[in-house]
């Protein structure tokens, strides 16, 4: 039998590593978030905007975009993680730590990103392109005047689902030495079958996750009011 | 006085079939259209579905473009312009929507400053223009409410004064009431009419509704399968249509001629011939002829043939630009011969549209399209072989639609 070791795990040792893996952790996601999050935006739109009929239609550049993103986005995260390390040697210099795992997530951020970003555009209502068309407004004045904020609440929420897969990434990070909330829970929670520790981290990503969902729930709901 | 303002000349517009695929069928949705819209017009395009009337009105601000042919606007032929060259353009020709296409997360008063911004204006005077034009149509009350808190009619008002905010000289209104309830038509038609008479805007007015040309186009072109197969003055295209589908559209509007299900119950309940008369207060000129009034002394020929039962069934005359227009329907019965006698007296003054009886019928496209129409030459023989020509040639070319 093995019994709970809740009394005997020395929390004076594991402090500060569990303040130092919220630490990773939030740099991992925040880090993945801004630039995943924005080059996907940027990706959605070009993705979106090339389908047939739409603004910048290009049948070639959607076709080859949906490909690639097609072929990224079923791969598992943790094989992603072991595939790309060649290429985060290049990128980062080495295939180890913190930084090392933030690179493999932005490219799956973004992809995973554009996915989204695309799906909410095409939500929008074309006639109120056309009416911005009508009005003499250029394309990319489109985009940034008329698309993204007709989108905005949905978008919103989609950041928020954003935020739990990435989340869902970093914890894999811990196996190329990320560190992180994740990693903390398997070091020193389930390998030390220290349960208490487990569920310490597994409390605070779902704080961290209410927090963030419940944030964008509020921002979408007053944009929706509208 | 009549000043061009958009032409069309030999404009053709073609869309590929998607489903297709490469090498496949494309569409003619606009077909050698050959038009001109002069300065102050409100030009009604009138068609069904899929006429190509929307395609039409979007090549004049270049949201399509043409395949073929010119279009040619506000004296610059915007065939080939780039889209930042179109930008002036289409800043001095407004549009609106069946469906209002307002945005959605800006409210009323940002949603009239969008083209303002556009053109880059000072804020102050944005304010200001935004402010002018709420009070136009009558919602200054909505400025800080967004779109999804308004009516139809309160979305299509400010619909209206987006188009109108940076000036233009022309207003594209596709399908602008089809989405509106009867009262609230009429209410956006008279702000329209507004728009036109105040600020002298040409108006281009697409619509399926034929009441909505007769109460405030002046013009009126009617689009079947691409072209425009009949084109004049309101008035006169009402008065006397010369194409099946005109005869149609017009038979919605004005409701003295009975429709084909009406046409089916009297003749049933009715033993005698179904004649409708039409009523036409003024004469119309036509194809270098003239079309005479119709209708107008129906009493004293009745009085004339005292062998001829007469009952008056249905009927309706509506004014169109100021004139009398609409139909009589009765139902004649008498003798064959004294019956035959009669309706040539009558139709010498009058066109008619004979439905026949119930063991005879008539059908009632081929009714409308066989119509007695008569045209008088203005002058001379010569002008009266012409127009004889032209009105056997109309003849033979409706019966053929017709089927």
């Amino acid at each position: 039998m093995i019994t709970l070791a809740a009394g005997t795990t020395n929390w004076e040792v594991l402090k500060p590593i569990l303040a130092e893996s919220v630490v990773q952790t939030l740099q991992m996601v925040l880090t993945t978030l801004l630039i995943g999050g924005f080059l996907g935006l940027v990706l959605g739109v070009i993705l979106y905007g090339t389908r047939p009929g739409n603004l910048f239609e290009n049948a070639i550049v959607y076709r080859i975009l949906d490909f690639i993103i097609n072929i990224i986005r079923p791969i598992p995260f943790i094989i992603f993680l072991a595939a790309m390390q060649p290429v985060t040697i290049k990128v980062v210099g080495t295939s180890i730590g913190t930084v090392a795992a933030i690179f493999p997530m932005c490219v799956m951020c973004t992809m995973a990103t554009s996915r989204l970003v695309e799906q909410n555009l095409v939500t929008v209502d074309p006639g109120i392109i056309e009416a911005a068309r009508s009005m003499g407004a250029s394309k990319l004045t489109i985009v940034w005047t008329v698309l993204i904020p007709e989108a905005l609440a949905p978008l919103i929420l989609a950041y928020a689902f954003l935020f739990i897969g990435v989340l869902d990434m970093s914890a894999m990070a811990g196996y190329i030495g990320g560190g992180g909330l994740g990693n903390f829970a398997i070091a020193y929670g389930y390998q030390k079958f220290d349960q208490g520790v487990t569920w310490t981290a597994v409390a605070i990503m779902i704080v961290l996750v209410q927090v963030v969902q419940g944030v964008a729930n509020a921002i979408a709901k007053r944009l929706l009011k509208r | 006085m009549a000043q061009p303002i958009i032409v069309f000349d030999h404009v053709v517009k073609e869309f590929k079939d998607r489903e297709a695929g490469k090498g496949g069928k494309s569409t003619r949705a606009v077909d050698d259209v050959t038009l001109t819209i002069n300065q102050g017009d409100i030009f009604g395009i009138i068609g069904y579905s899929g006429a190509g009337k929307s395609t039409l009105v979007r090549l004049i601000n270049a949201l399509e473009r043409p395949t073929g042919g010119t279009v040619t606007v506000l004296g610059t032929d915007i065939t080939k312009l780039s889209e930042g060259k179109l930008r002036p353009i289409r800043q001095k020709i407004g549009m609106i929507f069946q469906q209002f296409n307002l945005f959605s997360t800006k409210t009323v008063a940002q949603n009239i400053a969008y083209p303002l911004k556009l053109d880059h204006w000072r804020k102050d005077y944005q304010d200001r223009r935004v402010a002018e034009l709420l009070d136009f149509v009558g919602l200054k009350e909505h400025a800080d409410k967004y779109p999804s808190q308004l009516s139809g009619g309160q979305k299509q008002r400010v619909g209206i004064a987006r188009a109108l905010a940076t000036n233009p000289q022309i207003l594209l209104a596709d399908e602008a009431t089809s989405a509106l309830d009867p009262e609230t038509t009429s209410e956006v038609l008279d702000l329209l009419k507004r728009v036109n008479e105040q600020f002298g805007i040409t108006i281009v007015l697409i619509t399926h509704q034929m009441n909505v040309v007769q109460q405030i186009a002046n013009r009126v072109a009617v689009m079947s399968a691409g072209r425009v197969v009949e084109r004049g003055d309101v008035y006169d295209v009402f008065a006397a249509p010369h194409e099946p589908v005109t005869k149609r559209f017009i038979a919605t509007a004005l409701r003295g001629l009975p429709d084909e299900e009406r046409v089916d119950h009297m003749r049933r309940d009715n033993a005698g011939r179904i004649v409708s008369v039409i009523i036409r207060q003024q004469d119309v000129a036509r194809d270098g002829g003239v079309i005479p009034a119709s209708g107008q002394n129906i009493s004293s020929t009745i009085a004339r043939h005292p062998g001829v039962r007469t009952s008056m069934l249905y009927g309706g005359i509506d004014t169109v630009s100021g004139q009398g227009i609409g139909a009589i329907t009765y139902e004649f019965s008498g003798p064959d011969a004294e019956l035959t006698a009669f309706l040539d007296d009558l139709g010498r003054e009058s066109d008619l549209v004979d439905f026949g009886t119930a063991a005879n019928p008539v059908p009632y496209d081929r009714a409308l399209a066989e119509q007695r129409t008569q045209v008088v030459a203005a002058a001379g023989a010569a002008a009266g072989a012409a127009t004889a020509n032209a009105s056997t040639g109309n003849l033979a070319s409706t019966e053929g639609a017709a089927r």
